[in-house]
């Protein structure tokens, strides 16, 4: 190789006198251009062939090995050994359970043997070695800076910023104006005002009067439906109502000798033993699904606000700071049966809190 | 063969020599390399010029010790995390439009659901390997984390962040704050139930923030949550503009660390202007390429073998559904506590609310963050410490730091307990308010606890290597002195003064504390971990033939460079 690129001390070599060194030779000469000064060399096995040795050597071939026939196993097992598609449990060939886990298995196994066969190759046959190296780091010499300071400062003069201050402000605008453009291109793609048409508001949910109450597979809600102590997921009846977040509502049928104490203007939202919560809790937009009907508490699993239904939803533990919105309801016949219809959307905002609600 | 590189000195006097010529040694060799390696090199060294370069790189020192691995290991799940992600990339459908499911996963038959989780169950069931490479991913995202974790307690503890190393600090602080966001936009990608909830939730945080926060949430989620272009957005921030970043982050970590070279510990021969260890070529590159294999492998039989996130247990995304139990990732954890904890607090403010989630979801990680990047700074700062530093502390002999840092982690981990302090509740039947208020008072009171007995503990270690640099080593033997006197004899570490006490200083090292610690200062004399790997007759026998081996040796210098 050529021998006297960069110029670094202790590199005093002439090409001739590099090429009759030995290679372990010229490694130490090259370490030492380099500021690495080897100070504890020795082989492992300084006598070839020794037992000790070569049964390292044996072991480490036999860990390369079953890495081979690990990953020839893989392939043979990934090429259809078996099978992998999944079969309802009782229901044809089972086999597929053991696919992942043996390709997974085979796959590790096979790393492994590499990884800890190269590892221990290193640590058992490579010579021991104990290197030092100048560290030559902090700042440059002080030639080094005040030259690179000069360099930089001379720039800086050629180009005239101080003098030439009309430029340097003009300069400013436009870039300081250009630089703001794909901030702006990006945020005024994606912007979109909040709260505006009812739909993509966060003050209102599908519900309005009239709509009728169903379940998530569309049948509708009827007061029949639940038995004291009941609660049911229900959703406004219109196009999207069950895939709209704001709209899971909690239709609860009161055990007998419970009563809610309402909200002021709230005292007729019910209809009879029944009343209707927004089951988004209003702390972080979970639905608050735990219903414990004896105590008549409402548990959101995300960060275990608790709700007391009986006091009209209200927080009474955890994090939530408003009380479950509540859904006025009413009924109307069809064909003979009762049905629930909302009487109105939410009085206020469901889900979660933000800036501009009151 | 002509060569134009002026540099290559080897040219000059000897010229073309054609096939025929005899052998020359010297020059001549390197001019017309005959094996393919050498032809290979010339080929290459001709048009790149980069023998000198390539040596200086090849040579690098890098020093040795278990605690310098979790960087390492976070480096390789980054690798192996694009490595599966890709293969997913190839069958994942980044799209929220409705589908009926048809798959392989007969319990789902019929089910409406997103293209995204219609895509995740594909991978699952039917691409053959899809889910051991779905699981893979998985753990090695959690393995990142973890292990970045790990990596900057290390640099805290042990000082590797002064002086001049803040800057890559600064850099792995980012690296973390990145993982979180990347792990939290891929773990949102199947749109199943768990991540679905885990999305709304990212909704109502976007929602608190002051002023903004509606059109925060907008913006982000196209309209109201959850619209239709989320997972179409989290999808790009997940496979190319996060990595993308964070695999610069690295670069320039990586660039930073081979510039200012690693950190050691002090020992004899150590120095704060050298470094010392193996170099890079051959042998600590092979144990580090090595080292990767062997976290492959972990992750592997982890994707093989243990179930993670099985999305089809959870099912699809469903506003009104939400399973008890729900956990985030362990790196979000901890997010999830300091909200549970966080008491019922809202400001209302002029027809203006704040909400309380506002709080803990981003005000808390904004502090937490903020005063870790800080912290270099305020060291410096306080101690009045300039200097540059390219030895590392033991956590004992700085016990402010170390104080303050088992403090730091005790408050995260408080925190990360009560994320999943509902699943505490239910494994130990208590009750859930008393979890939370347990999470809410630890919270407050055992940080400073820590942070004195760790301090006192600190302490205590300083003194016990004092006493044994002064007094020695207790050797177990109980000697009866003549007037009835019981003492235990001492073994000095060196020598003694008149008064039997060791003349040695602490030199910021480990001090031996039993006997078969002594030896050689930088290693217990007899290795092993269950047994010792050579017995000593063994070891006496190979310093009588290295003894031999080195006059062999000196003959054996002749040899050649071999072609």
């Amino acid at each position: 190789m050529s021998t006297t690129h960069g110029a670094a001390p202790g590199e005093q070599l002439t090409a001739e006198e590099a090429a009759q060194l030995s290679p372990e030779e010229a490694m130490m000469a090259g370490a030492e251009a380099d500021g690495v000064y080897i100070v504890h060399r020795r082989d492992r096995f300084p006598i070839a062939g020794t037992k000790a040795e070569k049964r390292a050597e044996r072991t480490i071939a036999i860990i390369f090995l079953i890495g081979f026939l690990a990953a020839v196993a893989f392939i043979v097992v990934f090429c259809g050994a078996v099978p992998f598609e999944w079969r309802l449990p009782g229901t044809g060939n089972q086999n597929y359970r053991y696919f992942t886990p043996l390709i997974g298995g085979l796959l590790g196994l096979s790393l492994a043997c590499i990884g800890i066969g190269v590892v221990l190759w290193a640590k058992w046959l490579l010579p021991e070695e104990e290197a030092v190296q100048d560290r030559h780091d902090g700042a440059s010499d002080m030639t080094a800076q005040i030259l690179g300071a000069g360099t930089l400062v001379s720039g800086f003069e050629d180009l005239g910023i101080a003098r030439r201050s009309m430029l340097k402000s003009t300069l400013g605008l436009a870039g300081g104006a250009l630089a703001a453009v794909p901030l702006v291109a990006l945020i005024g793609a994606m912007i979109k005002k909040p709260n505006r048409g009812p739909r993509q508001s966060l003050f209102h949910t599908p519900f309005e009067a009239g709509v009728p109450l169903v379940y998530y597979d569309g049948r509708r809600v009827s007061p029949d439906d639940l038995l004291p102590g009941g609660l049911a997921t229900v959703f406004p009846g219109v196009e999207g109502g069950t895939k709209d977040a704001d709209s899971p509502t909690l239709l609860i049928r009161l055990r007998p000798g419970q009563a809610v104490k309402a909200r002021k203007g709230q005292a007729d939202f019910g209809w009879g033993d029944y009343v209707a919560f927004s089951k988004i809790c209003t702390h972080a937009g979970c639905p608050a699904s735990l219903y414990e009907q004896k105590t008549g508490r409402l548990l959101c699993p995300c960060h275990q606000s608790q709700f007391d239904v009986l006091q009209d939803a209200k927080p009474v533990f955890g994090p939530a700071t408003r009380s479950l919105p509540k859904l006025p309801l009413n009924v109307e016949m069809v064909d003979g049966r009762q049905y629930f219809i909302a009487r109105d959307d939410y009085p206020e905002a469901i889900g979660p809190s933000f800036w501009e609600r009151p | 063969m002509t060569t134009t590189n002026p540099a290559d000195h080897t040219m000059s006097g000897t010229g073309p020599t054609g096939p025929t010529g005899p052998t020359v040694k010297g020059p001549k060799r390197f001019d017309k390399p005959r094996t393919p390696q050498g032809k290979a090199a010339r080929w290459g060294e001709d048009r790149l010029g980069i023998a000198g370069g390539m040596r200086k790189q090849l040579n690098k020192v890098f020093p040795d010790h278990w605690s310098f691995m979790m960087g390492e290991i976070a480096l390789y799940s980054f690798i192996i995390l694009i490595l599966s992600g890709t293969f997913l990339t190839f069958f994942f459908d980044a799209s929220m439009a409705e589908v009926r499911y048809d798959g392989a996963y007969v319990p789902l038959d019929g089910v409406q659901m997103s293209r995204a989780y219609a895509s995740t169950l594909d991978i699952s069931f039917e691409v053959r390997g899809g889910l051991v490479m779905r699981q893979i991913h998985h753990w090695a995202a959690l393995l990142f984390m973890a292990a970045m974790l790990v990596h900057m307690f290390r640099v805290f503890f042990t000082g590797a962040f002064r002086k001049p190393r803040e800057l890559n600090w600064l850099i792995g602080l980012g690296l973390i704050t990145l993982g979180l966001v990347e792990g939290f936009a891929g773990y949102s990608l199947p749109d199943d139930l768990l991540s679905g909830t885990g999305l709304r939730i990212a909704a109502a945080i976007m929602q608190s923030i002051p002023v903004i926060g509606s059109w925060a949430e907008f913006l982000v989620f196209g309209g109201k949550f959850p619209g239709t272009v989320i997972i179409g957005r989290l999808y790009i921030v997940h496979v190319l503009l996060v990595p993308g970043i964070l695999a610069g982050l690295i670069g320039a970590h990586m660039a930073l660390l081979v510039k200012q070279k690693h950190t050691e510990f002090p020992g004899p021969g150590k120095t704060e202007q050298t470094v010392s260890g193996e170099r890079m070529y051959p042998t600590y590159g092979m144990k580090a390429g090595g080292f990767f294999f062997i976290v492959f492998a972990v992750c592997a039989a982890l994707g093989g073998l243990a179930q993670i996130n099985p999305v089809w247990l959870f099912g699809p995304y469903n506003p009104g559904q939400v399973s008890s139990g729900s956990q985030p990732d362990w790196y979000i954890g901890f997010l999830d506590g300091s909200t549970r904890l966080f008491p019922s607090w809202e400001i209302r403010l002029f027809d203006h609310t704040i909400p309380p989630l506002f709080w803990p979801t981003l005000v808390l990680p904004g502090i937490m963050f903020s005063l870790a990047g800080a912290y270099p700074f305020l060291e410096a700062k306080f101690t009045h410490d300039k200097s540059a530093h390219n030895l590392l502390q033991r956590p004992r002999d700085v016990p402010v730091r170390t104080g303050l840092g088992a403090m730091a982690i005790t408050f995260y981990g408080v925190l990360l307990v009560s994320g999943g302090n509902d699943l505490i509740a239910k494994a130990f039947d208590i009750s859930l308010n008393a979890m939370t208020w347990a999470g809410r008072i630890s919270l407050l009171v055992l940080p400073p606890l820590v942070y004195a007995a760790t301090y006192k503990i600190c302490l205590g270690l300083q003194r016990h290597d004092r006493e044994v640099l002064e007094h020695g080593i207790e050797t177990g033997i109980i000697k009866l002195l003549p007037h009835g006197e019981f003492i235990e004899i001492h073994q000095p570490l060196g020598a003694v003064d008149a008064h039997g006490h060791g003349q040695l200083g602490y030199a910021g090292t480990p001090v031996p504390k039993k006997m078969n610690q002594l030896g050689t200062p930088r290693r217990p004399s007899i290795r092993g971990f269950f047994y010792p790997v050579r017995e000593k007759a063994d070891i006496q026998a190979e310093l009588d033939a290295l003894a031999a081996a080195e006059s062999s040796r000196e003959e054996h210098r002749e040899r050649e460079l071999t072609d």
